[in-house]
């Protein structure tokens, strides 16, 4: 919108940001890549390794494991969560006493400490005093998420359910309020119907916001921790450990800093390459 | 379309299920928990909430959680104004890379960090401060406040600036005094989203203190492991750190959906 | 095509409406003639705009009825009445190109396949759209996209109106113009009927065979462009048409006869006037008030050179009053006095002529 005026000294602008961020990002992505290219013994002896961590966690089933429940799990709420989003976003009243409701008792959630959150879900599934759990082996549904793998996956899947849906919807809602009455106007003048409404309006308004949306869902699922470690702490057996509780737990669990650190850096480079490329992708065609 | 309604209903109704149970719980006693399913607490007792009021372990870590919150909030917001501006206005050397590079850190699993931010800050002997975790947390908040910043600040047209130039104002004049209240409802969404997610975080926070600026979220984890089945006590503090979310929605109840824009729609 | 009739309309956005500026529409009883251009002038915040939903079928009016014809479409939404609307802000489909944008009101309307690409052609022609047919929407400039708003408008050849709602507001003045004569072209070769809703009075006098002159939710009067010059029904009219606008002069009875300032003034009226409370005044032309020796005695004040002619804004009293004058006439020194001319000038009571 605004013709943007050369100007070096935007710098000095930009200087306590970088300052800040740089001392908390750069410092320690200097310890990771240097932990992940050595070997230790303790008492501080290093050895230069290379590549060899790399190698070993590229190769490792265990991160393979690790990777592929995680890509299940953000592919999964991705699918929940962005359709259903949308469809109550679309359903809200559009003004009103009850859209302040709506909009408070919805963006609840996203307020309440992430370990709340899993401690929440922790008490409320449980078979046999928490009300979820109790009421569907009541309804005779076998259902123990702390020893069936299916049913921790449900009840992890629920809780991101539970936790992030708002978010979309009040992007969602966000993009659908910046829509003139004029379109939807003109729609009925045109003889539109409800799904060409939904399909040629509302939708391409959408999209920007749901980029949004998809970015930072996909983000935030992939580097979910706390949630899923105070609900399952990754159990059954593995069933629900995702990248983030398996790096906490090569890292502080078994203090293989070497892996860990190697971990790390392929984890990050996996988030920041598929939000790359979500974003490119979004993007591109808004451009031709 | 006449149960067009019912959609929000549901999902609201379905928002509101653990949250209601987690709240019936704290009420009730550590036997009627654990002997079965109650619906309502039969009897009622303020018990935990007198535990968590009056025993120091437990409110400090609400204090804790506070004052780190708060400091990480105006740190994330006022380091980001002047950022945000230049990117908004100015074309420098390195500006695209620059917003890039600081984006990339949202991106940043906080689990990748843990173990290098407690070597960090205990070099720097600010282990178990607020300030440790307050500094921490700018690391994922200062680029979202930059970003949002940018694009509310992004609709202002250029003319504002430009004529308050010709009127006179110096450049930090005109910041604080007109360019700031044109654009105080992205500020507020900004400082609302630091302190959302400052809130909300307990891996950084609970790895960078151990005592004296324990956070709520951590004094909850670890009574829960130590002192045994606790569940009411539990429930108690956990329907305790709603409260401040509640109060921070409620004020901003009529900027949310805007907000949520983060000014770019 | 049909004729559109409004009965006893009125219209409220409160929900209880209780004293008159409830209303936004106070009653009206409007007929519109099947296949004339209208045009419906008034000043932002008149009703023009409701009134125009109202036909349309996007506002359900709070009384009265609507027929198209003698059907009663009152409750019939938009869609049923069959009638196109181009709005102010153009409205596209950012997604589609500019021939789907086109293509879409008459597929949704289930226009068989073979005749779609010939009446899209035709009305790209019109509109000089051929060029942008393969084009996205969504990249094109404001009047690029109002053409096609326009067009979108215009595709259905079996309308019963076709109603604009300020339709050039966000077009280049050079490229208004040119739209303007556009559409006027176009209703003469389909002979629809076409409401054109604007506050700009060129705008309407130029398209419109009939304008609508609405004020404060009623319409104050319906005529051709000449009537509402030459006879103005209400004093807003009279302000509100005309550059400079008529002139408005309190009025006394002297013995029947109307006199300003002390001096008879001769007005257009067969009923003879009578003093019952009501508040009398003339009104009078700047093109029809002239200077003479003697007559309703002013000052003059300012003299704007317009051009072609000058405008001499003076003051009789209290009241201003301006005059018309050609540029090569002398002005009086001092002590100028005013005639008007008597088939032009109008004699209102409480802003209403009085014929």
């Amino acid at each position: 919108m605004n013709e943007k005026a050369p100007y070096q000294k935007g710098w000095i602008f930009v200087i306590p940001v970088v300052a800040l961020v740089a001392f908390n990002a750069v410092i320690p992505l200097m310890t990771v890549v240097n932990y992940s290219v050595q070997e230790t013994f303790g008492n501080n002896i290093f050895f230069f390794e290379g590549i060899k961590w790399f190698q070993a966690v590229l190769t490792s089933d265990r991160f393979h494991a690790a990777l592929g429940r995680q890509l299940a799990f953000t592919a999964t709420i991705l699918a929940i969560e962005l359709p259903l989003g949308v469809a109550i976003a679309l359903a809200m009243p559009r003004k009103g006493p009850w859209l302040s409701v709506c909009l408070v008792l919805m963006a609840l959630p996203l307020l309440i400490p992430w370990n709340v959150v899993g401690a929440m879900w922790n008490i409320f599934a449980l078979p046999d005093i928490g009300l979820l759990g109790k009421t569907l082996n009541n309804l005779s549904i076998n259902y123990n998420y702390t020893q069936q793998p299916a049913a921790a996956w449900v009840t992890l899947i629920a809780m991101d359910v539970w936790h992030w849906t708002s978010l979309v919807v009040l992007l969602a809602f966000a993009g659908l309020s910046s829509i003139p009455d004029a379109y939807y106007q003109a729609a009925k003048i045109d003889g539109a119907s409800p799904y060409a409404v939904f399909r040629y309006i509302q939708l391409p308004k959408m999209r920007r916001v749901l980029t949004i949306a998809v970015l930072l869902r996909f983000m935030d699922s992939f580097m979910i921790y706390t949630e899923p470690f105070v609900l399952t702490g990754g159990g059954p057996g593995n069933a629900t450990t995702l990248l983030s509780i398996d790096l906490v737990k090569v890292a502080l669990g078994q203090f293989d800093l070497g892996p860990a650190a190697a971990m790390s850096i392929i984890y990050f480079l996996i988030v920041l390459l598929v939000s790359w490329v979500f974003y490119t992708v979004m993007t591109r065609k808004e451009e031709a | 379309m006449r149960l067009r309604w019912l959609v929000p209903t549901l999902y609201i109704l379905f928002l509101m299920l653990p949250i209601y149970w987690l709240v019936s719980m704290s009420f009730k006693t550590t036997n009627e928990i654990l002997g079965g399913l109650t619906l309502w607490p039969k009897n009622f007792t303020l018990d935990n909430y007198i535990t968590i009021l009056t025993q120091p372990v437990w409110y400090n870590g609400y204090i804790n959680s506070i004052i780190y919150v708060c400091m990480n909030t105006a740190i994330s917001v006022t380091a980001a104004l002047p950022a945000a501006y230049a990117f908004s206005r100015f074309r420098f050397l390195g500006d695209k890379h620059l917003f890039f590079w600081l984006l990339t850190n949202r991106m940043a699993p906080p689990a990748v960090f843990a173990l290098p931010f407690f070597q960090l800050y205990s070099a720097i002997n600010l282990f178990d401060t607020h300030i440790a975790v307050a500094l921490a947390h700018t690391l994922f908040n200062i680029p979202l406040a930059v970003w949002i910043l940018e694009g509310f600040m992004s609709g202002v047209p250029k003319q504002l600036d430009e004529t308050a130039y010709v009127d006179g104002y110096g450049f930090w004049r005109f910041f604080v005094k007109i360019f700031l209240p044109t654009i105080r409802s992205g500020v507020g969404v900004a400082a609302f989203f630091c302190f959302m997610f400052s809130w909300v975080e307990l891996l950084l926070a609970k790895t960078l203190t151990a005592v004296a600026a324990k956070p709520i979220a951590a004094t909850m984890t670890r009574t829960a492991s130590s002192s045994g089945f606790e569940l009411g006590l539990l429930a108690a503090a956990g329907a305790l750190t709603i409260i401040p979310g509640a109060v921070v929605i409620y004020f901003v109840r009529n900027y949310i959906a805007k907000g949520f824009s983060l000014g770019r729609v | 095509m049909s004729k559109i009739t409004l009965h006893n309309l009125r219209h409220s956005y409160v929900p209880q409406p209780a004293g008159p500026d409830d209303w936004a529409l106070k009653e009206l009883n409007v007929e519109w003639s099947d296949g004339g251009a209208y045009a419906l002038l008034g000043p932002s915040g008149c009703g023009k705009t409701t009134l125009l939903n109202i036909i349309s079928g996007l506002v359900h009016p709070t009384k009265g009825r609507i027929s198209f014809d003698e059907r009663n479409v009152t409750d019939a939404g938009p869609g049923e009445r069959n009638i196109a609307q181009v709005f102010q802000f153009p409205v596209v489909y950012d997604t589609m190109t500019v021939r789907q944008n086109l293509e879409f009101p008459l597929r949704n309307r289930g226009m068989p396949e073979s005749e779609i690409p010939k009446r899209v052609e035709e009305i790209a022609e019109i509109l000089d759209l051929q060029d942008m047919l393969p084009r996205r929407a969504a990249g094109l400039t404001a009047d690029g996209k109002q053409k096609i708003s326009l067009g979108r408008g215009l595709v259905r050849s079996d309308v019963n109106a076709i109603l604009f709602d300020e339709p050039l507001t966000v077009i280049d003045p050079h490229l208004k113009w040119q739209l303007r004569s556009k559409l006027k072209e176009l209703h003469q070769r389909i002979k629809v009927t076409m409401i054109y809703v604007t506050h700009d009075q060129i705008e309407a006098l130029t398209f419109a065979n009939t304008v609508v002159v609405m004020h404060e939710g009623t319409v104050v009067q319906i005529g051709t462009p000449v009537e509402l010059f030459e006879r103005p029904q209400h004093t807003f009219v009279g302000h509100f048409i005309g550059s400079p606008g008529m002139n408005v002069l309190p009025c006394d009875l002297v013995n029947g006869a109307p006199h300003v300032a002390g001096q008879p003034v001769k007005v257009q009226t067969k009923a003879s006037p009578k003093a019952n409370g009501q508040r009398l005044e003339i009104g009078v032309r700047p093109e029809y008030v002239r200077f003479a020796d003697s007559g309703v005695p002013a000052k003059i004040i300012k003299v704007s050179d317009v051009g072609r002619y000058r405008v001499v804004e003076t003051r009789c009293g209290e009241e201003r009053v301006n005059v018309i004058v050609n540029d090569d006439m002398s002005l009086p020194a001092d002590g100028a006095h005013l005639q008007f001319e008597p088939a032009f000038t109008g004699l209102y009571a409480d802003g209403w002529r009085v014929d």
